[in-house]
């Protein structure tokens, strides 16, 4: 068995979830903008398709449920970190019903699901960084103390810090991990600001790759023992700048992706997919 | 205590203390208090010693002080005597003997002080400070003594008229501002820093005789019962030379395998002999990790000092003990031994189980199988059932599934040499978000329970199980305790311009300095090249002369590369052992310092004392009028109404907003005859002081403190405010020492900033009032010149100079606040919120008094400040001398503030204390009277 805190970026399955026609008229967003309902979903079919047939993960894909327009994001409704998923309470009260599918799912695969119980607890995955060695959890509009504490003791074996997001939906609408020990930061104040917090709350130093667009520094990061370092992030059409940034990672096989339509709805690359590594048993 | 002034042993050691105060001679523990007590009543009743009696409190405080060192000298006598093991034994192991084993030898009675090692930063980090710890050990004595007086500061002195230590020790980073006092010679500050280490110095001659002379007299008592030549050697070397009987006692050691160690240890022995006695029974040369702990009365748990007397530090407490890891090394593969890392298993299995480190699931049934490959081999399915496990522990709360989790992971491990299960064992465990996290229950500012956790690479802060801040030790300027509680000052960041500071409270005074202390050594242990040297003591020092004795990881690390013995055999021990043991035996719990933290508290503590910047002051509405220019005057005119008005007003933990009222009143008084009358006593002190001064320069730490806005904003808390002026203080003597920056400049500002106070944690407004008094030498006739009659009592006449109002200022508060907070609040110090503060300040001013304001023209020579604190009142002596046009001009300042909630009739209090202080120094005036109140936010607006 691997020890603690081996083996980050190594997934063998994702949960993802189909989008539900009431996206485009009903989701959650910040901004009001119209969303052209197919070209969501031909990319987040293109999306799973990356997935699955590109880096080779075993893809569960839950089907749409039209009463949940947001449902697609499933990253919100859980934290799988190792064998252990924890079920969150969204921050929406409209969302907190997408937790049921993902929760069978979740224990198909065999993990130990722990409930968010606490009903002054509120928690959107959006907002959990995990850095393979510790986790940040962005206190925002969605995500408050109570839900930080809960993925804390879920998480015993991680420091558990808590980082005020003040601008922006989620922790990680303006961040995520590049690769191991490297976080990849948008370039607006407020990123900037939760950066330094985060580098300061933290035993272990962190290399920052900086991206000129707050949203482009949503990526995806694995390590898969076939394709070693894999990055999927925002496509040059969408972000051109930022897009160049990540050329600099010759190390990675990077993979553009688009995100035009479901970045409407705040929904970003991460927010799509929930990531498992199952190992095989033995 | 005058009587016992003659002794011979009293004389000599005199000089001695007077150069080397620290060294100085060691009383016995426990009538140190007594003496202490007795030195200042003797001085209050007999002013005799001449003019300082006012000042024996603080005095008394100083002995206590120097008692207290002194026993760390003595100690060592003792121990040699007793310890004496065969030399051919120690030869091998005395490479690894830390410094302090090893210089003893040439230590003489004095020696002991300066063998602990002058602290020196090399990391550049901290250096430390430490102002009362000894005090505050004695204090700390007292408190034990009685139990109801919680807060030592306040209660016990004022009310038995003992002086009581400043609790306020610190430690500076990366500032050395430190400790040479001896070089200086010069000058000074006219700050008045509460913790004037002179104070001794101040204290008349006589007195301090005095208190030698009963030290001296315990002293020779030991002396007698264990050889003082000795005292030279180590005690490893020292031959037995106790003829005489000596008492001894068994000590019982409980050892990380749960197995007790029985030792006998001569009564009067150091932490030192035991420590050695345990080491040598497990074969253990990677040592410095470890130390021993014991509960004390209240049942924490704390370090035994290797450098002191066993008895002096469990006092009432059993002698029991417990071996534990005190410091985890961050990386154990590079620890040099097997048997080291065994030890270091056993500890985390022990950390593990009492749920002091808390695992998952997963995590928790992976280090159980390798605690199973460790101490059973190789799975063996035939021989192993699966209960076999059952009686091992590997969890806090342990399930059959975990239990099969783990057999399951055994099986896994098969061929695994026990060291390398406990090497893998510790791979894992390193990476556990606390490991060698030493957590300590505490509130911050707004009184909201959080962790303090020490570990290696600094200070962490939890809320629940959250982190929410985190400083590194670079990131520390200075650490310092103050009653109850515990500072830390920030360095600045790249956009901010002024060092912040975060207070925290802890749940009492003792639980205060125990966080101070392990701060210290995990400061000094993994940030430091080596420790920093003891204080030398030329003359009295600051603060408890803590410091981390052993030797830093980086020695550690280089000691181990000497190590080629052949791995030392050893058994590795049944864990079941080890959870049995958790049922009995004294260990580390965590769970228990919570419950028992609280109670300690409240026995300690009184309500009413409780000072702490942390703390929130309001006052209600209505009542803040007291703080208006008006009302201010009438206060003057009427006292008593001003205290009742004060009992109304209610101190809230919300936000602070502090109001002070400063009532300056002018008085005089003294004839120029009573002026010469005590001339001579005056110029007496002068003279020791300046002997003992150091040279001013200015800082940049002071600058930059006088300058910040946030200077002024300290000032708004008691007890930040005191630590500033303690740090003052000590860069003074950095100063001295050479080292470090120029300095005083600001002096001056601390002390009226003295003037600023206290909120009170429970309390309710505070109130807080100063007396200054001061004498200027050069002038007398300035004296004569002030107004005329009203001195005495305080109340009534006081004539109105000036009011002056400032307006708001701008407070920085010593606040502990989640990086959230610092981000609303958008401060250039991010950590410390900035809280508006609304000052008044009613000035009465003597007419002519040119000398004291800060204005003077002259060169600073020379300034010492004394300071003692007693039950509420604190009395700060200030010596400046300073150069204008060609004269030089002493002024001595003697400042008594008054502080406590609206409980406190102030108006009494500052009767009498005027009263007492004219008495004590007919020519001094008084000039200044101050009265602050300290109110809630709510009337910000208001005025």
């Amino acid at each position: 068995m691997a020890g603690v805190m081996t083996g980050f970026g190594n997934f063998t399955h994702a949960v993802v979830r189909a989008i539900p026609s009431s996206l485009a008229k009903e989701a959650l967003r910040m901004n009001v903008l119209d969303v052209d309902l197919v070209k969501a979903q031909r990319e987040h079919e293109v999306y799973v398709g990356v997935l699955k047939h590109k880096l080779g993960l075993q893809v569960i894909e839950l089907p749409a449920d039209e009463s949940l327009p947001d449902c697609v994001f499933v990253e919100d409704v859980a934290v799988v970190c190792g064998d252990t998923a924890l079920i969150t309470r969204p921050g929406a009260e409209s969302r907190r019903k997408e937790t049921e599918a993902m929760r069978r799912a979740l224990k198909e695969l065999d993990l130990n699901i722990v409930e968010m119980s606490d009903e002054n607890a509120t928690l959107d995955g959006g907002d959990v960084l995990f850095t393979g060695r510790e986790f940040f959890v962005g206190l925002s509009k969605r995500t408050n103390q109570k839900g930080a504490e809960i993925l804390a003791d879920v998480f015993k074996d991680y420091a558990v810090s808590t980082v005020p997001v003040t601008d922006g939906l989620h922790l990680k609408s303006f961040c995520s991990m590049g690769g191991p020990g490297l976080i990849v930061i948008g370039t607006s104040e407020p990123a900037q600001k939760a950066l330094k917090i985060m580098q300061q709350m933290s035993d272990h130093r962190y290399n920052k790759l900086t991206v000129p667009d707050d949203i482009a520094a949503n990526t995806i990061y694995m390590n898969l023992p076939s394709k070693g370092h894999v990055l999927l992030h925002c496509t040059p059409e969408e972000f051109p700048e930022s897009a160049k940034v990540f050329e600099k990672l010759k190390d990675h096989m990077l993979i553009p992706v688009s995100n035009m339509e479901k970045v409407k709805v705040d929904g970003a690359l991460t927010c799509c997919s929930v990531l498992i590594n199952k190992k095989p048993k033995v | 205590m005058t009587t016992e002034v003659g002794s011979e042993t009293e004389v000599r050691k005199e000089p001695e203390k007077a150069e080397e105060q620290p060294a100085a001679p060691e009383p016995a523990a426990t009538n140190q208090t007594d003496e202490a007590k007795a030195a200042e009543q003797s001085a209050n009743d007999h002013p005799a010693p001449a003019t300082e009696s006012a000042e024996a409190p603080a005095e008394a405080k100083e002995k206590q002080e120097e008692a207290q060192p002194a026993d760390n000298a003595t100690p060592q006598e003792g121990e040699d005597t007793p310890a004496s093991p065969p030399a051919s034994e120690k030869k091998g192991i005395s490479r690894f003997l830390p410094p302090w084993l090893k210089k003893q030898k040439s230590q003489s009675q004095v020696g002991p002080k300066e063998s602990q090692a002058a602290p020196k930063e090399e990391a550049g980090v901290a250096s430390v400070k430490e102002e009362d710890g000894e005090k505050e050990e004695q204090a700390e004595a007292e408190q034990t003594s009685s139990p109801t007086a919680a807060q030592p500061q306040v209660e016990e002195e004022k009310i038995n008229g003992e002086p009581k230590p400043e609790q306020k020790e610190e430690v500076k980073s990366e500032e050395k501002e430190e400790e040479n006092h001896s070089t200086g010679s010069a000058d000074t500050q006219p700050a008045k820093e509460e913790k004037a280490a002179e104070e001794s110095q101040e204290k008349s001659a006589a007195e301090e005789e005095n208190k030698e002379a009963e030290e001296g007299g315990e002293e020779k008592k030991d002396e007698e019962e264990s050889p003082k030549p000795e005292g030279g050697h180590s005690f490893i070397k020292s031959p037995l030379k106790l003829t005489k009987k000596v008492k001894m006692v068994m000590c019982h050691v409980t050892m990380l395998d749960g197995s007790q160690f029985p030792c006998e240890v001569e009564k009067r022995a150091k932490g030192q002999y035991l420590f050695f006695k345990v080491y040598e029974a497990l074969n253990l040369l990677e040592k410095d990790y470890f130390g021993l702990s014991y509960k004390d009365n209240a049942d924490q748990t704390c370090w035994l000092d290797p450098t002191k007397e066993i008895k002096r530090q469990i006092r009432n407490a059993t002698w029991q003990f417990a071996f534990n890891v005190k410091f985890y090394p961050p990386d154990p593969s590079q620890l040099t031994e097997d048997i080291t890392r065994y030890l270091l298993c056993l500890q985390l299995r022990q950390d593990i189980v009492s749920g002091r480190l808390p695992c998952s699931f997963v995590t928790h049934s992976l280090l159980g199988s390798y605690a199973l490959q460790a101490e059973l081999g190789d799975h063996d399915s035939g021989e192993h059932r699966l209960d076999y496990i059952s009686d091992f522990q590997f969890a806090p709360s342990q399930t059959k599934e975990m239990e099969e989790k783990v057999v399951e992971l055994h099986k896994t491990h098969r061929g695994m040499t026990p060291a390398q299960a406990d090497a893998q064992f510790l791979e894992n465990a390193k990476k556990l978000s606390m490991y060698g996290v030493d957590l300590h229950h505490a509130k911050d500012s707004e009184g909201v329970d959080i962790m303090l956790g020490v570990c290696a690479n600094g200070l962490l802060i939890y809320k629940d199980r959250l982190r929410i801040n985190r400083f590194a030790w670079p990131k520390i300027l200075k650490i310092s305790y103050k009653r109850s509680n515990f500072y830390i000052k920030i360095r600045p960041g790249e956009t901010e311009q002024f060092e912040s500071s975060v207070g925290f409270k802890l749940p009492n005074h003792r639980a205060a300095k125990r966080v101070w202390k392990v701060c210290v050594e995990n400061h000094t242990f993994f940030r430091l090249m080596t420790p920093e040297a003891p204080i030398k003591a030329k003359f009295l020092t600051l603060g408890s002369k803590f410091r981390y004795s052993g030797r830093t990881q980086a020695q550690t690390r280089q000691a181990s590369t000497l190590i080629d013995r052949p791995a030392p055999y050893f058994e590795r021990t049944s864990s079941k052992r080890i959870s049995r043991s958790l049922d009995g035996a004294p260990m580390i719990n965590v769970t228990e310092a919570q419950e028992s933290a609280p109670t300690s508290g409240e026995n300690g503590r009184e309500p009413g004392l409780e000072l702490s910047s942390d703390s929130k002051v309001e006052e209600e509405p209505s009542e803040g009028a007291a703080a208006t220019p008006t009302e201010g005057t009438e206060m003057k005119g009427d006292e008593p109404d001003s205290s009742q008005q004060s009992g109304r007003l209610r101190v809230q933990g919300e936000n602070i907003y502090v109001r002070h009222s400063n009532l300056m009143l002018e008085d005089l008084d003294k004839t120029q005859e009573d002026v010469l009358k005590h001339q001579a006593s005056i110029s007496e002190l002068k003279r020791s002081f300046m002997e003992a001064t150091p040279e001013p320069r200015p800082s940049q730490w002071e600058k930059r403190l006088t300058a910040s806005p946030a200077t002024s904003l300290r000032l708004q808390a008691q007890g930040s405010l005191e630590e500033e002026m303690t740090s003052i203080l000590f860069s003074k003597f950095a100063c001295e020492s050479g080292l470090v920056d120029p300095c005083c400049t600001t002096t001056r500002r601390a002390t009226e900033g003295a003037v600023v106070t206290a909120s009170g944690p429970l309390a309710s407004a505070l109130l807080t009032t100063e007396v200054l008094l001061s004498t200027d030498e050069s002038k007398p006739t300035k004296h004569q010149r002030c107004s005329p009659s009203r001195t005495q009592e305080p109340p009534p006449d006081l004539t109105v100079d000036t009011v002056a109002k400032p307006p708001v200022v701008k407070t920085e508060m010593v606040t502990i606040s989640d990086t959230f907070a610092a981000q609303k609040t958008e401060i250039a110090t991010k950590e410390v919120p900035i809280v508006h503060t609304e000052t008044k300040t009613i000035t009465y001013e003597a007419a002519q008094l040119d000398g004291s304001g800060d204005g003077e023209p002259g060169v600073l020579m020379t300034a010492q400040t004394i300071t003692s604190e007693s039950l509420c009142t604190t009395t700060t002596t200030h010596i400046t001398k300073t150069l204008k046009g060609g004269l030089s001009e002493t002024r001595i300042e003697k400042r008594i503030v008054i502080t406590g909630d609206s409980d406190i009739d102030h108006d009494q209090a500052l009767a009498q204390a005027i009263k007492e202080a004219k008495e004590q120094h007919p020519d001094m005036s008084v000039t200044r009277v101050v009265v602050h109140k300290e109110t809630e936010l709510a009337e910000e607006g208001e005025d």
